[in-house]
């Protein structure tokens, strides 16, 4: 027996112990024979996330004997929204993805969620556009009096190796070396130094933290429920490029987030970057006979449901003082189909005037769509911003094409 | 063309780095060893990498050496005994993988301990834990497990009588004053933040069959649910240890009746003695102990010195990860396993009646090298 438990394993410490037991007989494990689903059902009635909105009695007891090639389970999958009831600020998706399978597995459950948080896109109908050409995109610079930085940042997962939540130490260190192994190959204004959290100097670790660059392990149970934080900071690093305008985060909340960024406003170039970065990455990972997780009914395969698609959150910091204090504010934001957000990241609120204002779709619509919305949008209310210095009435746009 | 899923990556890909580490396990776990045991797992399904994650996510804590692992049923100290047996030797002084641990919980063999000076001792107080057999433990159980270990704890302690009479609250139903009562009387316990916990997935799924008992003189507490299944803690106000552990063992030994009359009973061999989540509180599971005020004392050359010969330990008042704050004192027993239940209380009322009588003669600007007890 103790072969037949080595053929699939599990990786994390929270399995709920049944469930490994997919590929063999139940009538093995006690704990089936004594335990009803109904006894496992998680109490969501003070849950505000979108798991708990979706996860039924019949949903669960239909997927939670089930396990992903790799082990992964319904119970891993949706420990963080168990763990957390609710977010002041935003409706969490309330559960993670353990590998690439993970979305086929339990897609009785992951496709009301997506649908959900992302505005009725259907995966079982519908397609989601690729699209990295950044020739496409029309103006993209913005006044520098109002916005003081642009940014437009993604994930990258490597198929075949599980996602942070699952992946064991060894996945994690392949992933480390696969990619850092591929932006060694970067050159001219792409070519860069990798940091390994783990053997960075003082000095390095200084320098890091002035430039912003820095992530440490994070604090956000939200994040750390979900098992991504194991034996942290193995295999975790930082990689950035000489002109610090290029920066990739390895293992952190996904295998890779790529991030292009520049003081002021010129929100094309930072997008002719990304798109030029990704596309050299991608091949440099080709040669050695490696790819990105992607499929066409969800694009890019990440960790976090609400990142699939494009995984693109482009935005800046832009301050609006007359305009984020108009009642309109709010409205306006909401038919651009843009979010607000503190400057230190989504668990923060806005200090001041200054915001952080970027797209709040991630599938169902391009990269270069999603940087045009937040372009366009961004001018939009600078324009605003303007009215209002002058006394003059601003109008609340129509809502734009979701 | 993707390369395939890589499984069975190689246990030298696996091995955690160590080298930033000190905790028993990081102390005993090699490549080798490491090899052996990723091939297994205990019936219940928990391998090395759940025994051994808190460890790996804790590299070291600033006041204690810590254990760095975790059990996740009984079976764990059976199935992965190469790692474990070393850890407990080493943290339990030496305890032999052959040594028999011998449980004594007959208050009457207490010598004394009704007596300890109540103008420096606080309050007198004995916890231990209990685990409940056939279910999974803390860092593995399924909620369902969860939830049977509260519907039938809560069921035994119910049927508890005369000064042991009192009521179960359950974490998540409990009203704001119930709620707010409990904090006052300091019986309310929360999830854990310490990631020495929370690194090991005992507080999943919280506050889901948690609660806390209490009889109705707040004399006789049991947690449900927190780091083990149950924890059972007796206390009150003075320095009277012995009403204490009268309390504390007649009150174990009912629910204990309890549990085999519904046919379960706890976790206990005759190696390993109570069988619980932390390898650290094998044996009695024992910690007695007072708040005691030793200011002077404290501040003496000597007083880690007398500590370590009484086989006592020094906390802060707020717990295992707190400091000290003014002079007062968490003074317990710093063993669990391989002496009885009463050998320990012996040990504290003995060892916290000399502290304070150092205590007292610095005070009058005397010295105490002439207290200077033995080793115990």
């Amino acid at each position: 027996h103790d072969a037949l438990y080595c053929a699939i394993w599990t990786f994390s410490p929270a399995i709920s112990r049944a469930k490994y037991c997919h590929s063999v007989d139940l009538h093995f494990c006690p704990h089936d024979l004594m335990y009803p689903d109904s006894a496992d059902y998680p109490d969501l009635r003070k849950h505000n996330n979108c798991m708990a909105s979706h996860l039924t009695p019949a949903i669960y007891a239909k997927l939670v004997d089930k396990a992903t090639p790799n082990g992964y389970t319904l119970d891993q999958a949706i420990q963080t929204g168990v763990d957390n009831p609710g977010h002041p600020f935003i409706k969490t998706v309330g559960m993670v993805a353990g590998d690439e399978e993970s979305y086929e597995v339990f897609a009785d459950l992951l496709d009301p969620v997506i649908k959900e948080r992302h505005n009725g896109y259907d995966p079982q109908t519908m397609t989601h556009p690729t699209d990295l050409d950044s020739s496409k995109l029309k103006s993209g610079k913005f006044d520098e009096r109002y916005v003081l930085s642009s940014r437009v940042r993604t994930g990258r997962s490597i198929r075949g190796l599980s996602l942070p939540p699952a992946c064991t130490r060894a996945e994690r260190r392949e992933v480390e070396k696969v990619v850092v192994d591929a932006l060694a190959g970067l050159k001219g204004d792409l070519a860069g130094t990798y940091y390994s959290l783990t053997h960075m100097t003082d000095q390095e670790q200084q320098q890091l933290i002035d430039d912003h660059f820095l992530f440490d392990k994070p604090v956000s149970p939200l994040l750390t429920c979900s098992g991504m934080a194991r034996d942290w900071p193995d295999a975790r690093g930082i990689w950035h490029n000489n002109t610090k305008t290029f920066l990739i985060w390895i293992n952190e909340e996904d295998h890779t987030r790529v991030i292009s960024m520049e003081k002021g406003g010129n929100m094309k170039r930072v997008f002719d970057r990304f798109c030029t970065g990704l596309k050299e990455v991608e091949r440099l990972i080709q040669e050695k006979g490696w790819e990105f997780m992607w499929n066409e009914r969800l694009g890019y395969i990440l960790t976090c449901p609400s990142n699939l698609g494009t995984g693109l959150r482009a935005g800046v910091h832009v301050n609006l003082p007359k305009l984020s204090k108009d009642p309109r504010f709010t409205k306006i934001l909401d038919n651009l189909r843009l979010q607000k957000r503190g400057t230190g990241g989504v668990d923060t609120a806005a200090v001041g005037s200054t915001f952080d204002i970027s797209n709040l779709d991630r599938l169902g619509q391009s990269e270069v769509q999603l940087v045009q919305t937040v372009v366009d949008g961004v001018n939009y209310l600078i324009e605003c911003e303007k009215k209002l210095e002058k006394g003059q009435d601003i109008k609340i746009p129509p809502p734009v094409r979701k | 063309m993707a390369k395939l899923t890589i499984k069975r990556l190689s246990p030298e890909e696996e091995f955690p780095d160590l080298s930033q580490h000190n905790n028993h396990m990081a102390k005993v776990l090699t490549q080798d060893m490491y090899t052996k045991l990723r091939d297994r797992a205990t019936p219940n399904g928990f391998t090395i990498d759940g025994v051994i994650q808190t460890g790996i996510d804790n590299p070291g804590h600033p006041f204690i050496m810590t254990v760095g692992c975790v059990a996740g049923d009984e079976e764990t100290y059976e199935v992965f005994k190469e790692l474990l047996d070393p850890i407990i030797e080493d943290r339990h002084g030496g305890y032999k993988p052959t040594d028999k641990h011998k449980t004594d919980l007959n208050p009457d063999n207490l010598k004394g301990g009704d007596d300890l000076d109540p103008n420096y001792v606080i309050s007198s107080r004995v916890r231990t834990g209990r685990s409940i057999r056939g279910f999974c433990l803390p860092p593995h159980c399924s909620r369902g497990e969860r939830r049977g270990v509260e519907k039938m704890s809560v069921e035994a302690l119910d049927s508890l009588s005369g000064d042991l009479k009192g009521k179960y609250y359950a974490l998540k139903n409990m009203t704001d004053a119930e709620q707010q009562q409990l904090i006052d009387d300091h019986f309310l316990f929360d999830k854990p933040v310490s990631p020495l916990l929370l690194a090991s997935g005992m507080a999943r799924d919280w506050p889901d069959g948690r609660g806390i008992w209490h009889n109705d003189t707040k004399t006789f507490l049991v947690w449900v649910n927190e780091e083990d299944h149950l924890r059972v803690i007796s206390m009150q106000k003075g320095g009277n240890m012995k009403e204490v552990f009268n309390r504390f063992c007649t009150g174990l030994t009912k629910i204990e009746t309890l549990f085999k009359d519904k046919g379960t009973s706890f976790m206990w061999n005759e190696h390993l003695g109570y069988v619980l989540t932390c390898p650290s509180n094998l044996g009695t599971g024992l910690r007695a102990g007072v708040h005691v005020k030793i200011p002077n004392m404290s501040k003496h050359a000597k007083f880690e010195e007398v500590l370590k010969r009484l086989r006592l330990q020094k906390r802060g008042t707020g717990g295992v990860d707190t400091a000290a704050v003014g002079g007062t004192f968490d003074i317990s027993n710093a063993d669990r396993l391989g002496f009885s239940e009463v050998e320990l209380v012996q040990m504290v009322v003995d060892g916290v009646k000399l502290l304070v009588e150092m205590e007292k003669k610095l005070e009058k600007g005397q010295s105490i090298d002439d207290l200077m007890p033995a080793q115990k």
